[in-house]
């Protein structure tokens, strides 16, 4: 007769915590910052077609890291539910918060449920009229959510990237200044190049689709402009 | 409202209208309960052009609505941006109209959204035309929708036009399509003005006068209301996208186009 081994509870949340934690730090970083102008999101991703930064809704976009068909597989499911709540009510009664707790409870489900956690981790961005009514919300591999202020920082280097953007304010600064303060903090020594970046902003004011993706050769325009900030 | 995961199997892909449909909230306008009491009771939209010209397309529409005699709206909208490339005009019976122009807007943007690109404008015709088949049933009772389109096609540098009929049926048209009820003398005006290298601002009169035309001929087609100041839509795509005119513009044309027609009348 086979006897299941007994395994703690404790012990179980660990292993699947440590398992999880090791995929999402094998890839690469996603940083995210609040300005003037709105929400810069920029990713350190040499490929140009399995992107980490989509729109989702009018104001809102997402960033994935860790294993690429188990974010997606999360940013379909966010477009999904988002139209569909649009589509139900109206483009004005979808917002960020919904969606943060939405992926937080599949998550977390899967966590303890499934045979295995997912190893991302994701951002919901969702930018407002001003910098006060702009909404980061980070969700892990286990369901578990922070809104983060100001800035938010999401992969295997984030601690060290968190405590660079911390530095700057960045606040009253214009995307192109914001962009050079993310793309500083994801970089070691050497400066990443366009090519190695993805980058897209949820632009502030205006109606409708606010999410832009930028090209290369505006990427590299808006790095190479002299620094605004004193 | 359950959070949208699938299975392998089942998942709708980029399709939002079968996304819909799997959560129940896609419209039933089935034989059972599509039966008004009087179809006169159903608001009806009338005529929509649309018209190439060097460099894009023009869409336009004129606003009424009736029911029966009744004229039930003074300013509905029946010219909308499809996407950022793409413009569709509705004529016909406008509840379902609406609900149409508001689901294959979706469709667009959710594809759009999912893939991370635009479909071909080809494709875009063809799901437009999809849904008007979806749409016969309700059609053989009596509430008809035929819209046209209207798009530049950016992988072929060109404005491009669509027209459809009940059955879903697509005919891309070389220059120019019209539907509603005053289209056959909106078609005339375009047929006869005309011209395959005209700027935007010809094609613009153009649209103008046809539908001047058909409103003077057709009861259920509204004209340029002077007194409220409501001026039929017309919109332009080019490689820039879709742009709706401004209403002064518009207002001032067919100011024009009227006092042409004064002097004309004036002569005789």
């Amino acid at each position: 007769m086979n006897m299941p081994f007994y395994v703690p509870p404790e012990q179980m949340m660990r292993d699947r915590a440590d398992f999880a934690q090791k995929g999402i730090a094998r890839g690469r970083s996603l940083v995210t910052v609040e300005c003037a102008d709105g929400i810069v999101l920029c990713a350190e991703n040499p490929s140009r077609n399995l992107r980490k930064i989509s729109e989702i809704y009018d104001r809102i976009a997402f960033g994935g890291v860790g294993k690429y068909n188990e974010y997606d597989q999360l940013r379909i499911a966010g477009i999904r539910a988002a139209d569909i709540r649009g589509y139900t009510y109206s483009r004005d009664d979808v917002d960020a918060q919904t969606l943060a707790n939405q992926y937080a409870q599949m998550m977390g489900q899967i966590f303890t449920h499934d045979v295995k956690p997912m190893e991302v981790e994701i951002l919901v961005a969702s930018v407002g009229a001003d910098l006060d009514s702009d909404r980061l919300f980070h969700i892990r591999y286990d369901g578990s959510v922070s809104d983060e202020d100001g800035f938010a920082a999401l992969g295997g280097e984030a601690e060290q990237i968190r405590l660079k953007l911390k530095e700057t304010d960045t606040s009253e600064m214009g995307f192109a200044a914001a962009l050079r303060v993310a793309v500083d903090a994801l970089s070691d020594e050497e400066s990443l190049t366009p090519e190695k970046l993805e980058v897209g902003v949820l632009e502030r004011g205006g109606e409708g689709r606010r999410f832009r993706r930028l090209e290369n050769s505006e990427i590299a325009e808006m790095l190479a402009e002299p620094s605004l900030a004193p | 409202m359950t959070f949208p995961r699938f299975d392998v199997h089942d998942d709708p892909g980029p399709n939002f209208s079968s996304l819909v449909q799997s959560y129940g909230l896609a419209p039933d306008y089935s034989p059972a309960s599509a039966t008004p009491a009087s179809m006169a009771d159903v608001v009806h939209g009338t005529t929509v052009v649309a018209c190439r010209f060097d460099g894009g397309v023009v869409i336009a529409g004129d606003r009424r609505a009736t029911s029966g005699n009744l004229i039930s709206h003074r300013n509905m909208k029946k010219v909308f941006a499809a996407d950022k490339y793409s413009g569709v005009a509705i004529a016909g019976a406008a509840g379902p109209a609406i609900e149409m122009i508001k689901m294959f807007q979706l469709q667009l943007e959710h594809y759009e959204k999912i893939e991370g690109t635009h479909l071909s404008l080809e494709g875009k015709a063809n799901q437009l035309s999809m849904m008007v088949r979806g749409n016969l049933q309700a059609a053989m009772m009596g509430m008809v929708v035929v819209p046209i389109f209207a798009g530049y096609d950016r992988r072929r540098n060109k404005g491009r036009v669509w027209a459809f009929d009940v059955t879903g049926g697509r005919y891309e048209e070389t220059n120019y399509v019209a539907s509603g009820s005053g289209s056959l003398h909106a078609r005339t005006v375009i047929k006869l003005g005309y011209r395959p290298d005209q700027s935007r601002e010809q094609a613009l009169d153009l649209v103008i006068s046809a539908l001047f035309t058909a409103a003077d001929e057709d009861s259920a087609t509204g004209g340029p209301d002077l007194v409220r100041k409501i001026y039929p839509i017309v919109a332009s795509i080019t490689r820039d996208g879709y742009a709706e005119a401004p209403e002064s513009e518009i207002a001032a044309r067919f100011t024009d186009y009227v006092a042409g027609l004064h002097d004309q009348t004036e002569d005789v």
